[in-house]
């Protein structure tokens, strides 16, 4: 399976790359998000972030499905 | 469109234009502005990155939202996005409602949702020539506080 990661402001920043495509073992957001941080020292703090999959707004517990566009919100600071 | 992202400056007259209602005897506006100082930083201008795809979609939802929770008659909300210099309206929600009660406290509610739940993130550009992404003032007074703050 392969999901895409996209990384949005500062996750960008961290990740040191806008998008990348993960050989997904399966399993769900937060975890790839432990893969990635793994992956990137830089990327921290998902308790406070957000995260959408295929542009709905999802949940870390949510399980990934193959081709899922996963994207990675740092905390968001509108207004 | 009730949400909207612009890229160009904000037009505050058609956005009250917009909720403009005769059966209404109360607007409320609120217009957020960048200013020149924040956590002890003079800034000078100010960056603004959007997502729109989700930003759309869930700003919709939150007018949505405030509408049916408040029972006002219209309500809109415009975001800026790019570069914006000190002065500019970098936020306009406008509300009008029978009267004034609900459409305060829907203007209260369609803020401070926007500022919490849109994928929209900010760079401040200091005097200094540092530039920093701002963290939501939620999760900064958490931070303050030593407590947590969850996104819902």
């Amino acid at each position: 399976m392969n999901v895409r990661v996209r990384y949005f402001a500062l996750f960008r920043d961290q990740a040191g790359c806008a998008s990348e495509a993960v050989d997904w073992p399966g399993g769900t957001a937060a975890r790839l998000f432990q893969m990635m941080a793994e992956k990137h020292p830089a990327l921290q703090n998902q308790a406070a972030a957000l995260v959408a999959i295929n542009d709905e707004m999802s949940d870390w517990e949510t399980a990934l499905n193959d081709g899922d566009e996963v994207l990675f919100f740092p905390p968001v600071a509108g207004g | 469109m009730r949400f909207s992202v612009s890229d160009t400056a904000i037009d505050v007259a058609a956005a009250r234009q917009a909720v403009t209602d005769n059966h209404c005897g109360a607007l409320v506006v609120f217009e957020g502005w960048i200013r020149d100082h924040n956590e002890g930083q003079e800034v000078e201008r100010l960056e603004y990155e959007v997502y729109r795809p989700v930003a759309e979609k869930e700003g919709a939802k939150i007018i949505d939202e405030a509408i049916a929770r408040f029972a006002v008659s219209h309500a809109i909300c415009i975001h800026r996005e790019g570069l914006l210099e000190l002065g500019d309206c970098a936020v306009i929600v406008c509300v009008s409602s029978a009267h004034r009660g609900a459409a305060f406290d829907a203007c209260r509610y369609i803020i401070d949702q926007t500022k919490t739940r849109l994928p929209i993130w900010k760079k401040e550009h200091y005097v200094t020539g540092v530039s920093e992404w701002v963290n939501c003032e939620q999760c900064a007074s958490a931070v303050h506080a030593h407590g947590v703050h969850k996104h819902e």
